[in-house]
């Protein structure tokens, strides 16, 4: 299980690295390189060029303000994960970072990467969709922003072009009485999870005003479904409107369409308390 | 076609290694075949086993989703390089190298690189685990003889030698 060959570039500016991906058509980036390594030795990728980005300047950076946690696209899972300031305006972000693989993984793979990667059983595309954040792409024609909801096309597919690079992901702070929650069941801990569900509730006065549930590894695309003025029972059917859960060799989809049911139950519940305990904080 | 090369030099266990490798050369094969560093040991190959973790600046990676040459300006560190050189003839073992040898974490071996390196971080940022903290620490590395509970074990004696000054 060995790579094909490809050339291998490594710029250091990103003008380079852009310039490198319009040139070549068929040029894939390489940050963390977790999930794309494993693929290309698997032969399921075979890009005819890789453009290294480990070297270029300014993309390591977490910055957090009153609007959003930004990181850049060299920012390891573990560094964000470590990252106080980032976990404090928005705590979904450490949350679902304990989920994503093993510390290990965690060490060189980039959160950006796993969202522009685009896999639905991966945790933080599922976390941006939820919370509506967005992510700076750039090429030599120049900058845009996708949001979240214009950027997960199909199954590991988004609506970034191939030579656009990802320079960094925004996501909005937890805003006054809003809560977040977490849950996932995995075969191991680390591993892929066989239902994931993130969720986001606000309060106003006691009362839940919104609530949205994210769901990961149980459809083609990370899903975000709106649950307002649902109870627990409520919240599952309709996702299960959304979403049709497969079977594969890890679980049938009867046992993944329980695991919605009691994984929606679980962070709905958790998520309002979340909220409920932070509103009760803030108006004291 | 002739496949393009890279000239890189890997730092590895405080020697350089001068390699010329074509870019699909993943670091775990660079480290065994060109540097001839054979303790890293190869399983999966896609990231699943944790056989060949290495420490890349401190932090344990797996050496087969890394790619050689963008390995060029890191300090590597393999099992070969955990033990303490004495400056004798002989070299002592490290504190997690005995505590596996006292506790028999070891069984067939072919693992055991990528748990010693990866205790070896772990017991840096968690000097104190508790028997959980210590499975959790492992939970990325597989041992097919199942020889958890002895490994388990081995990381507190590791985590009291080291506390012992050993």
């Amino acid at each position: 299980m060995k790579p094909a060959p490809f050339a291998y570039r490594r710029p250091e500016t990103v003008e380079e690295a852009l310039e490198a991906l319009a040139r070549e058509p068929g040029a894939k980036v390489l940050a963390g390189g977790q999930s794309l390594v494993p693929l290309l030795s698997m032969r399921l990728a075979s890009p005819g060029t890789l453009v290294d980005v480990n070297r270029l300047p300014g993309l390591d950076q977490v910055t957090v303000s009153d609007d959003e946690v930004r990181v850049g696209a060299l920012v390891r899972h573990a560094d964000l994960l470590a990252h106080a300031p980032a976990g404090e305006r928005q705590p979904l972000l450490a949350m679902a970072l304990a989920h994503v693989a093993h510390a290990t993984i965690r060490n060189r793979g980039t959160t950006v990467g796993s969202i522009v990667h685009a896999d639905a059983a991966a945790e933080m595309p599922t976390v941006l969709a939820l919370l509506g954040g967005s992510v700076e792409v750039a090429s030599v024609r120049g900058r845009r922003t996708i949001a979240a909801a214009d950027l997960f096309a199909g199954p590991l597919e988004s609506t970034i072009a191939a030579d656009e690079l990802a320079l960094s992901a925004g996501f909005p702070v937890l805003g006054p009485g809003e809560g977040v929650g977490f849950a996932e069941v995995a075969r191991r801990h680390g591993d892929y999870a066989l239902c994931g569900v993130a969720g986001l509730v606000r309060v106003e006065d006691d009362a839940v005003t919104e609530a949205r549930l994210g769901y990961l590894s149980v459809a083609d695309v990370p899903t975000v479904v709106d649950v307002t003025g649902c109870d627990p029972a409520e919240a599952a059917a309709r996702a299960l409107e959304r979403i049709e859960p497969g079977d594969d060799i890890h679980a049938s989809a009867a046992y993944r369409a329980q695991l919605v049911k009691v994984l929606t139950r679980r962070v709905l519940t958790a998520a309002t308390d979340d909220a409920r305990s932070r509103d009760a904080r803030r108006t004291g | 076609m002739t496949e393009e090369v890279h000239d890189v030099r890997l730092q590895v266990n405080g020697a350089t290694h001068a390699v010329t490798v074509p870019a699909r050369r993943l670091l775990s094969d660079a480290l065994r075949h060109d540097c001839g560093l054979t303790g890293t040991h190869v399983g999966c190959e896609h990231g699943v086993c944790g056989a060949c973790t290495v420490l890349m600046d401190g932090r344990p990676v797996r050496s087969c989703l890394v790619l050689a040459v963008s390995a060029e300006d890191t300090e590597v560190t393999t099992v070969e390089g955990l033990a303490e050189d004495t400056g004798e003839d002989d070299t002592v073992l490290s504190p997690v190298q005995q505590a596996f040898s006292d506790c028999h974490g070891l069984q067939c071996g072919f693992c055991t690189p990528g748990f010693l390196t990866t205790i070896t971080a772990g017991l840096r940022a968690n000097p104190d685990p508790t028997e959980d903290e210590a499975r959790d620490m492992i939970a990325g590395n597989l041992c097919r003889c199942t020889g958890y509970q002895n490994i388990v074990k081995a990381v507190l004696r590791a985590a009291e030698l080291t506390r012992e000054g050993r």
